[in-house]
């Protein structure tokens, strides 16, 4: 019977669409960034003070996702070359005079802030890919396939030899996506798949010792209970220890008596598991899968290739996160250091995050109503 | 309609076919709405398996929090699982009769869970009112708390005397998370004799705390700092063994679940005999100098002594600042290790190896016969090199040249020898380089070279110091281990070992592992005469009456080789009219005294070097240390018939 859903009827509606904001996307957004903080308050010992910064992020990440929803999509595509083009400039400065930071360079010191040009990528990559499929007709060629792979090829190379494994393999995905939802035929899937299974071994070879440890110890982690392998058990444990209803917002002892490592940060998940159980996972992972499906819808509803293509595949990346997070947390992935989308603590990755709904925002906000 | 036209092309996708659009015929120009199709299908396909994959992180979540909740429960809940790390016992270091030097007491520290205190600081400040705490012993504390596991006890005090454990005991309730902990405490029951062999432990510093393996040091506290202690490192420490434990909410350990046990570390047994590191001890007797002894057969360390000598259980709970200032400061350098790190002038004691030398290279024979007026000059100089003996010794041959210990006859057989020839030889008896010994922190001495002196002096070489390093003086540097080495390999006529001190090696609950004697080498190209000439003017040396060690020779019941030296510490003038009178030199500017020898000649046990700092003559002082050595490893050997005074002293 209705013709719209009740909350496009709504006061909120109407400045929403004149924000070209999409309300449903931006109120599970806030939930989970609300949720983040929650959780946050108890894993970081209850300090006011990292709420705060957490805040002052989410602000930052929000003002950006406004700002890019303003922009109608045809300016991205012009400006995805230009992104990319930068995106590799920095990646190369950084090579050369890039900050150490534990023994991996990925910073560029601007003066003003510490700026991470793989974070840019993330955007940037999805954006030329969508751009340079878009041009010609879907399913892609073989030369424009060879092309986009190099597209792809050259930054995560770049991003690897930082070395930041998980973000390159995170853009490496996000082109990956692009392909895929291109329409490149399953069996060309199938073979780089094997072709990826047998390149391990020589993979294994370029990985620096820390990284070998973490696979290492993802095999086996009671190998090394006290080194590398405490993380996992740690987090096992309090999630484990959780069960099903939890034990209650600011009782995670696993959590609250630091046993858990990197508690505030990557594993978060961990405590958000010990403190609200399966239920408040539930809970976490349907707002997930409200925000992947409502990206997806969006991606459907856009109206050109270009779009469809973008929208599409920052949605799968963003949801590459979730589950590769939660993978590593769980002990069904190798501990990459990947955050949980909108709830870990710290600010690159979310800001970055939420310019990439700002796009989804606008795509869906600058449609041309062709009927009613 | 729309759905099952979705599936049909989903299922058409997957078999890799293209796509045939029912509405529209193909063609090169874009087709709009056959890649919106294309884009939803893959769209909806990525669903699915977004969907997949959730369901098996909820798989993995189910599992986790409903299927094995109680497991992790009992891991987390009230009870906590804790690891506590459980130390390796250290093994225990022995000499090569089985006499213990290293072992471990039980002593009691005082250890804090920081976490379980409430508040540190007043728990410090309290605990400071109960048992005695040192500035250092604090700031230790806060260094090792910088670093380290949520809930590990940290050692605030080592070596509680009892009255502060029955202090401690009875305050206990007012401090959680402090604890009275037994711990085994390295001891040395030799003390100052095997401290240069043995070393010692001390506790983990900074720097080593970054070096070393965090995971097999959790909970251990010491660590090798010298000698054995620190060379066998990894045999000695063992590996950590872990308990589960169960703790409840303040941390303490309730019952133990389950326990990996560690592995203590091996017994080591030693190459050094105590009985002869006392004789060489006493025979040195309040001088400072170093005697090494070898067994030239198999390059076994039988004795390593430096003098003065100080206390390494000093060093086992942390020394305190003015005593470690007090031996620092002590013009006898206690700490010190004179043997391996004394670079000396070997003076004469060079001797037998520029005869071989001089030999060897066809410089001189047996019969050659050098006069000896009591100077040497230079062709074209007119400087003066003095002999020792002013008058001079008259006309020498090697032999004779040897047992007076004659300069100008080894002048003239240095300068035809060439200073690169002769350093290229004295290298193959180890001479200008480390030995190899099984010890760390080994000097390498020096073995001037033309070379070296342009790249280190950036000056030429001058032919008169090729006569100064043929008497064992100038540039040319030893330490008291490469003598005795050199002397050891001289002995076994040019059969070389590495000389090392482990003996054995024993794996808890297992039996002795004897490490097998690998000869490192061979001096060859030297004839079975040239080492018999050389030899026997050793021999002379003691026993021909006009030998300048023949006061050795009373009561000597075996054939021993030997060679005095004197090396001079201050400069001389040596063309100056000059009466040197040792009484008028301060003591510390006195001659060096050394002497090497070993024995018995026809088949060598034994190899020793003495050094004996400003002890003057070598004949006279530093030769009676190593016939003592010597006579009482003959002794213990069962090869001389023990005297009287002695026998009460066996092990």
């Amino acid at each position: 019977m209705r013709r719209s859903a009740p909350w496009e009827r709504a006061r909120g509606g109407s400045l929403a669409r004149e924000l070209h904001l999409d309300l449903p996307l931006l109120v599970a957004l806030c939930l989970l960034a609300g949720i983040g903080l929650l959780v946050l308050y108890s894993a970081g010992g209850q300090d006011p003070d990292l709420v705060e910064r957490q805040l002052l992020r989410l602000g930052v990440g929000f003002a950006a996702l406004l700002a890019l929803a303003q922009l109608p999509p045809h300016h991205l595509e012009r400006w995805a070359p230009w992104a990319y083009g930068l995106g590799l400039g920095l990646l190369l400065a950084v090579l050369w005079v890039g900050d150490e930071g534990k023994g991996a360079q990925r910073w560029l010191d601007l003066g003003i802030m510490r700026f991470q040009p793989s974070e840019l990528m993330k955007l940037a990559v999805p954006l030329m890919l969508a751009r340079h499929l878009a041009a010609r007709p879907l399913p892609p060629g073989p030369r424009a396939l060879a092309i986009s792979l190099l597209l792809v090829a050259v930054p995560v190379v770049l991003i690897a030899l930082q070395p930041d494994l998980g973000t390159a393999l995170l853009v490496g995905s996000s082109g990956l996506c692009v392909l895929l939802l291109a329409g490149i035929s399953w069996r060309l899937v199938g073979l780089t798949a094997l072709g990826g299974l047998a390149s391990a071994p020589v993979l294994w070879h370029f990985l620096r010792d820390y990284q070998r440890q973490r696979v290492l110890t993802f095999l086996d982690p009671e190998s090394d209970p006290l080194g590398a392998g405490y993380h996992i058990i740690q987090s096992k444990i309090a999630l484990g220890s959780g069960g099903l209803f939890g034990k209650g917002w600011l009782n995670g002892t696993q959590a609250h008596l630091e046993f858990l490592p990197e508690r505030s940060t990557d594993f978060i998940f961990a405590v958000l598991g010990e403190e609200f159980g399966l239920i408040g996972i539930l809970l976490l992972l349907a707002l997930y899968l409200f925000v992947v499906i409502r990206g997806l819808a969006i991606a459907i509803q856009a109206q050109s290739t270009f779009t469809r293509l973008l929208c599409g595949s920052l949605v799968l990346t963003f949801f590459v996160y979730v589950f590769v997070n939660i993978g590593m947390v769980t002990g069904l992935l190798p501990v990459v250091g990947l955050p949980l989308p909108l709830i870990s603590y710290g600010g690159t990755s979310l800001v970055t995050m939420m310019a990439a709904f700002g796009m989804l925002m606008s795509v869906h906000t600058h449609r041309k109503l062709l009927s009613g | 309609m729309a759905g099952k036209r979705l599936w049909s092309a989903l299922a058409r996708r997957l078999r890799g076919r293209p796509v045939p659009d029912p509405l529209r015929p193909r063609t090169p120009l874009r087709d709009h709405l056959r890649e919106t199709h294309l884009f939803t299908t893959r769209a909806v396909g990525a669903l699915v398996v977004i969907l997949l994959l959730t369901a098996v992180l909820l798989g993995r979540l189910i599992y986790l929090q409903v299927l094995a909740h109680e497991h992790y429960a009992t891991l987390s809940d009230k009870n906590r699982v804790d690891l506590v790390p459980v130390p390796p016992t250290r093994g225990l270091i022995y000499d090569r009769h089985g006499v213990l030097l290293a072992q471990n007491v039980p002593t009691f520290s005082l250890e804090v869970v920081p976490e379980q205190t409430g508040d540190l600081e007043a728990t410090l400040r309290a605990l400071g009112r109960v048992v005695r705490l040192s500035e250092a012993d604090l700031e230790r504390f806060r260094r090792r708390l910088a670093r380290r596991r949520p809930f590990a006890a940290i050692p605030l005090r080592l070596r509680l005397s009892e009255e502060e454990v029955a202090r401690f005991a009875v305050e206990r309730h007012r401090f959680p998370g402090v604890d009275i902990r037994a711990r085994l405490m390295r001891s040395y029951p030799l003390g100052p004799l095997t401290v240069r062999a043995v070393g010692y432990v001390g506790r983990i510093s900074e720097a080593e705390l970054a070096r070393l393996d965090e995971a097999a040091y959790q909970g251990t506290s010491h660590v090798g700092k010298a000698g054995v202690e620190k060379y066998y490192e990894t045999l000695l420490h063992g590996r950590v063994g872990y308990d589960q434990v169960e703790t409840n909410a303040l941390g303490r350990v309730l019952r133990v679940l389950a326990r990996k046990p560690p592995v203590p570390g091996e017994d080591l047994y030693l190459t050094i005999d105590v009985a002869l590191q006392r004789t060489a001890q006493e025979a040195l007797a309040g001088r400072r100098g170093a005697v090494v002894a070898i067994d030239p057969r198999n390059g076994e360390v039988l004795a390593l002594v430096s003098t003065p000598a100080y206390d390494p259980n000093l060093f086992v709970g942390g020394i305190d600042p003015e005593a470690y200032r007090a031996l620092r400061e002590d013009p006898d350098k206690p700490l010190f290790d004179r043997a391996l790190q004394g670079n000396y002038p070997p003076g004469s004691t060079l001797k037998p190896f520029l005869g071989l030398a001089g030999l060897v290279h066809g410089v001189v024979t047996a019969a050659t016969r050098v006069y000896c007026p009591g100077w040497y000059v230079l062709e074209g100089s007119q400087r003066r090199y003095r002999d020792w003996k002013r008058t001079g010794h008259g006309s020498m041959n090697l032999r004779r040249a040897m047992l007076h210990s004659c300069d100008v006859y080894f002048y003239d057989l240095a300068y035809n020898l060439g200073i690169d020839r002769m350093s290229a030889f004295l290298a193959r008896f180890g001479f200008g380089r480390p030995t190899g010994v099984d010890l760390p922190g080994e000097a390498s001495g020096l073995l001037p070279t033309r070379a070296w002196k342009r790249r280190v002096k950036g000056e030429p070489w001058f032919p008169g110091e090729t006569l100064i390093a043929g008497i064992g003086q100038g540039y040319l540097l030893t330490t008291p281990l490469q003598l005795a080495q050199a002397t050891a390999v001289l002995a076994a006529r040019g059969l070389v070992h590495r000389p090392r001190l482990l003996l054995a090696t024993r794996r808890p609950g297992g039996g002795l592992s004897v490490l097998d004697p690998e000869p490192a080498g061979r001096v060859t190209g030297i004839s079975e005469t040239h080492w018999q000439q050389v030899i026997a003017s050793m021999e002379a040396v003691i026993r021909n009456p006009q030998g300048t060690a023949h006061g050795l020779a009373e009561g000597l019941r075996y054939r021993m080789a030997g060679k005095t030296g004197t090396a001079q510490v201050f400069g001389l003038p040596q063309d100056e009219e000059y009466q040197y009178k040792p009484e008028e030199i301060a003591e510390r500017l006195r001659d060096h005294a050394l002497f090497i020898a070993f024995a018995p000649v026809e088949r060598p046990r034994i190899a020793v070097a003495v050094v004996v700092e400003n002890g003057g003559s070598g004949g006279r002082v530093a030769g009676p240390v190593a016939r003592a050595v010597i006579d009482r490893h003959l002794e213990r050997e069962g090869l001389l018939p023990i005297p009287d005074r002695a026998r009460g002293e066996r092990q």
